[in-house]
């Protein structure tokens, strides 16, 4: 048997990289997924440049200029204290990615440990786990964090905990399945075979395993913190006025929604463009990360 | 070089007898294979000794030593498997260094380089394959990688659990004579499972008839070819066998 494969290019090049850069160029052949990275970045970019994009000052109250419409000098309007709506949007997304990313990684560790503990060991440690697991996820999501938010009291720092308490579920339940399809498989015989301990076939063999799904289902689940975040917000148990954030925006802004159509519209408008993004873009890994198209890639 | 001792080796799953005191003595580098239909209980077998399945009653032993007093890094050290399926026996996603690195890290082998660059030697893998992943390598590449893993951390036995079914027929016979060679060279003992006479035929020295989780008759690898079996399972068993390859 001559090895008549070709050469590979780079055999030294770190596969990660590689692999990164192809997924990334097969989102943006996708108009939805490549619409998905492209308000991902502006998000991102807005986050990171909010002082130099915002005109005004988000917190400063003008109350000579209250409800004033879309116009040169206020891109967006005013709200009813005279803040601007444009540099109150910019800064807003900063406590959305805030929230996105902290929620993202609490939840996407806690599910996979334990997804991926109960799917390997089976027995009495998964029904104890999963029954665990089932618990949180007999509750509907935003009533579980509405009333952890109303026993903690209204803040960003406790929606965003009462938000992850209720994400790691599902997550969870995908790694546990997915880790029970392979834990039997001869890979995973023969590390044991070789002496690895299970703490090590669970970080060597089987996350890298659940790692794709895992990833698509948080990126998919991003679309649905921001929702719940807005939805928090909304209520007056997320973040706390005069932070900008965007659900609490419309809550406020929903007084003057008849007069002033651009209170709601704004905020509402960047809430939809951006859980539409994460949808699309999790959407797009689906097909990116397929392993029946790896062998392609 | 360590001969294999099986005494009295049963399995149940609740009311369901898989084995019924399964014995067998396998002598030092010698090559003992098990054969039988499917559903046999000739891979339980293997994985009985091989202590992935430990609810089982009986003695397996090793030099002497029982697999079930080992502690798992002398097990490692003393018996190691190759599987049916080199697609599903190699992680999809470890490049060829990791599946050989990782036994050596666990074990604790210095010099881990060179050993990775004998052990594809020994397979007649060239070394720029460390780089490559599974997917990349044909059928018989991989089981050679998978060959490779387990001779890495030096066994002295090796369980073969049907090494060559999922291949085709030439690449059968490369694996097979790699493992002959292998066996000259580093003196292990085989105990390989497979259903196909030819191939116990050509690589063991004895082999058992395994039927219904029981062993039928232990033979003499001259039995094949004189069918000198006694029992009339066994004779049935080879008479088919040899009757398909006048066939073919």
């Amino acid at each position: 048997m001559s090895d008549t494969l070709p050469p590979q290019p780079k055999p030294k090049s770190p596969q990660w990289v590689t692999a990164t850069g192809n997924i990334l160029r097969f989102l943006f052949r996708q108009p939805p997924s490549a619409f998905g990275l492209v308000v991902l970045v502006l998000l991102i970019g807005s986050a990171v440049l909010a002082p130099v994009l915002a005109t005004h000052d988000p917190y400063v109250q003008d109350l000579t200029a209250t409800l004033l419409p879309p116009s040169s000098a206020h891109f967006f309007g005013t709200d009813e204290l005279g803040r601007d709506v444009y540099s109150r949007l910019m800064h807003g997304s900063r406590i959305t990615l805030t929230i996105v990313f902290l929620v993202t990684i609490t939840v996407g560790p806690i599910g996979l440990f334990v997804g991926t503990v109960a799917g390997y060991f089976g027995g009495r440690t998964d029904t104890v786990l999963m029954r665990l697991t089932d618990i949180f996820l007999s509750f509907p999501s935003l009533i579980l964090s509405l009333a952890f938010v109303a026993a903690l009291g209204p803040s960003l720092n406790n929606a965003i905990i009462a938000i992850s308490l209720t994400a790691w579920p599902p997550i969870a339940r995908l790694a546990r399945a997915e880790t029970m399809t392979f834990r039997r498989a001869d890979f995973i015989s023969a590390a044991r075979l070789q002496g690895a301990s299970p703490a090590r076939i669970i970080w060597k063999s089987i996350v890298p395993m659940c790692m794709p799904s895992v990833l698509i289902r948080l990126t998919l689940n991003m679309a649905t913190v921001i929702l719940t975040a807005a939805g928090l917000g909304f209520l007056g148990l997320g973040a706390q006025p005069p932070l900008p954030e965007w659900g609490a925006m419309i809550a406020t802004g929903r007084r003057y929604m008849i007069d002033s159509w651009w209170l709601v519209t704004f905020p509402g408008l960047a809430i939809l463009a951006v859980s539409l993004a994460f949808n699309l873009l999790g959407d797009g890994l689906r097909d990116a990360l397929d392993p029946k198209q790896m062998h392609r890639r | 070089m360590k001969p294999l001792s099986i005494r009295d080796l049963s399995v149940s799953f609740g009311a369901l007898r898989v084995l019924h005191d399964i014995s067998f003595d396998v002598r030092a580098g010698e090559c003992f294979g098990l054969v039988g239909e499917s559903g046999s209980g000739k891979s339980t077998v293997l994985s009985c000794a091989a202590m992935l399945w430990s609810q089982w009653t009986g003695r397996v032993e090793i030099d002497g030593v029982s697999v079930q007093d080992m502690s798992p890094a002398e097990r490692c050290r003393t018996l190691q498997m190759v599987f049916q399926d080199p697609y599903g026996s190699l992680h999809p996603r470890h490049a060829i260094r990791t599946v050989l690195s990782e036994p050596l890290k666990i074990q604790g082998f210095d010099n881990r380089d060179a050993r990775m660059e004998q052990a594809l030697g020994d397979v007649g893998l060239p070394v720029d394959f460390l780089d490559r992943y599974p997917h990349q390598l044909s059928g018989g590449q991989r089981q050679r990688v998978a060959i490779a893993r387990a001779l890495i951390v030096e066994p002295d036995v090796l369980l073969l659990d049907e090494p060559t079914s999922a291949l085709d027929v030439s690449v059968q016979a490369e694996i097979l004579n790699l493992l002959a060679k292998l066996r000259d060279e580093k003196g292990f003992t085989y105990i390989m499972v497979s259903h196909d006479l030819a191939v116990v035929d050509h690589m063991c020295d004895r082999f058992a008839v395994m039927q219904t989780g029981r062993v039928v008759e232990v033979l003499d690898h001259d039995a094949i070819s004189s069918n000198g079996a006694t029992e009339p399972y066994a004779r049935e068993l080879i008479a088919a066998s040899l009757e398909y390859e006048r066939i073919a």
